[in-house]
């Protein structure tokens, strides 16, 4: 068994969050896990990545080859089509539908999202709306962890309680309202399929 | 056990702490920073007394963890690639001095240049100083080989290079940890002549320098990292270095190829290693992640041996980092890759934050130089930098710390008018304050804009040495009080802050300008954590 994913978004959005509780329920099951980072000048406002790895088997390289991703996980829309290279036939991209417009020149949001539909397996919500309805527009990462949860070979238990530990420091209101995010985020992408 | 999901760069510090670590001393520099900054939060260096302030630049970290190993005890000293140039006068004379206590020197190499102005390969530095250097390929080797780095660095009395690259660095695995170590009692060097480098002791320690560095290919502790695997393909065999055998790996392991490999982790590399794969095979293809220091040196001059394949005759690209991908292809192995990128998708190229000084600083400049059509603005390395691009295109230079200010210099005496430089607060304190002192000297007539966010911005907000302390150093380093000013930059101060540099352009000496307005991240990130407190 393996899910090899690339997280993206744009700097500030919370990517390494949703790599860090993916993280954390992976270590709970005993899989291996490597998770590549993006630190230093492409930070504020720019592109960022992760590339993220699980498997039962241990794993050699710190980054995905072209081609072999199973998931994509956007918490932007036009970030979700910049690592399509990346993405296997079969996989899936599930992202945020909501534009972080700071360039000039950033394109149509139909056109962009005309292009993520042409993707085979692809899940499009609005995250802030959904996290908004949970408590804050902060947790729109945690609700596209949700959607994307049921493509990510971890018992969604493992998930909850990662969200748990994760946040367990901020207090049990920050919790409370990260794990609604990731329940409806779920829900949401499975009533999509 | 205990294990512990970490970044490359936090593997070796929490490797350095359990190793029994009395100093970590650093200058930051991605991707080298994490490491300090993982000490620093760390309850066991707070509960052991670890050293772990910031230090100035990386010439002044590199000697006091010299100063800490003569006394016997271990540290380390942590920077990007290009911080060893800047420590590389301490660092190459301490092979020769070599050490008391535990040295390892941390270089953290940046190909593809993600955050850097290079992609030079920091094992030259071990070969250049004669010194073994270790090059760990994951996260769990970046911890264990610390231990083995230290206990080398004691045998040989030679300080260690510790080589990592980009991806290592900021990539998360489990790591197992051991039980911590005691701290070294200080003990000081037998020979108070050791540490003396006068040329007649030089020439001895040299000789005895160069005798070690031939016993260090034949060192068990270096020489069990670098693993041969047989197998029946004569045709090729591999050699693949550090973070490369991942790649490699990645590629081979569904797959019957039988190709011998070898996995180099350590240096100097003896010939007997290499012959492993030589004796047995054809040819030899040879990934390395940075310049092709193992391909070059098993090719020599004449190149008239066994067949190499590498980054010198294109089976891997010349330059930039290596990927699975690019690997596969050198291997001939075909790779599926996803859809093309739609030409929708535009660049996000990095800008000002929004309420950032330095884009004031530079409005308010642009207009002040703006009436002479030959003025021109060096600058340096930080966020500032960004002054290069639209809108601003404010700055023509961007070349190592400090070079801003000494550029300028150099340009007024070739007779440039007006010679202006903008450096920021933590370059000044790292590098640009020797070059005022040059200007002061000659009476240059520049004009220094030092952009004071009050943090060292580009790397993550790490404090500064020169907040709070710029006016009373340049007054020190002998710029007439009264061409040292100080502004706000502020849209509001606009028309005041244009004047004063028009004011000091037209000065016919060394003035310097501090435009002070903190960094809009680290106020956010101070004003968050008063919260919390309160
Ligand atoms: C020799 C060397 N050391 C470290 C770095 C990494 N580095 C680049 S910019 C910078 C910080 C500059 O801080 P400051 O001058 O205060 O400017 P700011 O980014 O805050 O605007 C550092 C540490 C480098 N490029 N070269």
């Amino acid at each position: 068994m393996k899910s090899d994913i690339i997280i993206s978004g744009v700097g500030g959005q919370g990517i390494l969050s949703i790599a860090g509780i993916t993280g954390l329920a992976a270590l709970a099951n005993n899989m291996y896990l490597k998770q590549s980072e993006v630190h230093g000048m492409s930070q504020r406002g720019g592109d960022v990545q992760s590339h993220f790895r699980l498997s039962d088997k241990p794993i050699a390289s710190d980054l995905i080859p072209f081609g072999k991703a199973d998931l994509i996980i956007s918490i932007e829309p036009m970030e979700a089509l910049r690592y399509l290279p990346w993405l296997s036939n079969s996989g899936w991209v599930v992202t945020n539908s909501v534009p972080v417009i700071n360039i000039p020149n950033y394109p149509e949001v139909d056109r962009i999202i005309g292009e993520i539909k042409k993707v085979k397996n692809s899940i499009i919500l609005d995250a802030d709306t959904v996290a908004r309805e949970a408590g804050s527009v902060k947790a729109g990462n945690v609700v596209i962890l949700g959607a994307a949860s049921p493509h990510i070979d971890i018992p969604f238990s493992d998930m909850e309680q990662a969200v748990e530990t994760f946040f367990k420091k901020k207090g049990n209101d920050i919790v409370a309202l990260n794990l609604k995010a990731l329940r409806a985020g779920r829900k949401l992408s499975q009533n999509l399929k | 056990m205990n294990n512990k999901l970490l970044l490359g760069d936090e593997a070796i510090a929490q490797a350095a702490l359990d190793a029994g670590l009395s100093g970590m001393f650093a200058y930051p520099g991605t991707p080298s920073t994490e490491i300090m900054e993982y000490i620093q939060a760390s309850e066991q260096a707070a509960i052991r007394k670890v050293h772990r302030t910031w230090s100035a630049n990386e010439k002044t970290a590199m000697e006091m963890a010299l100063g800490m190993s003569y006394s016997g005890k271990r540290a380390m000293v942590a920077m990007k690639h290009v911080g060893l140039n800047v420590a590389a006068d301490a660092f190459i004379n301490s092979a020769l001095t070599g050490v008391n206590g535990g040295l390892v020197v941390v270089s953290a190499d940046d190909p593809s240049m993600h955050s850097s102005q290079n992609e030079q390969d920091s094992r030259f530095y071990a070969k250049f100083a004669s010194v073994p250097c270790f090059e760990p390929s994951n996260q769990q080797e970046a911890y264990n080989m610390v231990f083995d780095a230290f206990e080398i660095s004691e045998k040989y009395r030679l300080p260690v290079l510790y080589r990592i690259t980009t991806r290592l660095a900021h990539s998360r695995a489990a790591t197992q940890l051991r039980l911590p170590m005691e701290e070294k009692q200080l003990q000081l060097p037998q020979d108070p002549l050791q540490f003396v480098l006068l040329p007649v002791i030089a020439r001895k320690k040299y000789r005895t320098l160069l005798e070690t560095s031939e016993t260090l290919r034949y060192e068990n502790r270096l020489g069990k990292y670098n693993v041969f695997r047989d197998g029946k393909n004569r045709e090729m065999g591999i050699i693949a270095c550090g973070i490369a055998y991942n790649y490699l790996i990645e590629n081979l392991k569904d797959r019957d190829d039988n190709f011998p490999i070898l996995k180099i982790t350590t240096y100097p590399v003896s010939t007997d290693t290499v012959k492993d794969i030589t004796d047995r095979c054809h040819s030899v293809l040879v990934l390395e992640e940075g310049a092709p220091m193992i391909e070059e040196s098993l090719r020599g001059v004449l190149d008239e041996g066994i067949r190499v394949y590498g980054r010198l005759d294109g089976t891997v690209p010349h330059d930039g980092e290596l990927n699975p991908s690019i690997v596969a292809k050198s291997l001939g192995i075909g790779t599926p890759r996803g859809k093309h990128v739609s030409p929708l998708v535009k660049n996000r190229p990095p800008s000002f934050c929004k309420g950032c000084g330095h884009a004031d600083m530079f409005n308010a400049l642009n207009e002040a130089i703006g009436t002479y059509p030959d003025g021109r603005v060096f600058s340096d390395i930080g966020c500032y930098t960004l002054g290069a691009l639209p809108p601003y295109n404010s700055i023509i230079s961007c070349v190592d710390m400090g070079a801003s200010v000494t550029m300028a210099v150099g340009a007024a005496e070739a007779g440039l008018f007006p010679s202006v430089c903008v450096i920021g607060d933590s370059t000044f304190t790292h590098s640009g304050m020797t070059g005022l002192l040059d200007a002061v000297i000659r009476n240059s007539p520049v004009t220094v804009i030092i952009s004071d966010n009050s943090t060292t911005g580009m790397t993550g907000g790490q404090d500064s040495h020169a907040t709070g302390r710029l006016r009373e150093i340049c007054k020190g380093i002998g710029v007439d009080a009264e061409h040292i000013r100080e502004i706000v930059p502020l849209q509001k101060n606009h028309e005041d802050n244009v004047r004063i540099m028009q004011e000091e352009i037209r000065y016919n000496g060394v003035s310097v300008i501090i435009a002070a307005r903190e960094c809009i991240q680290t106020a956010a990130k101070r004003k968050k954590q008063s919260s919390n407190l309160a």
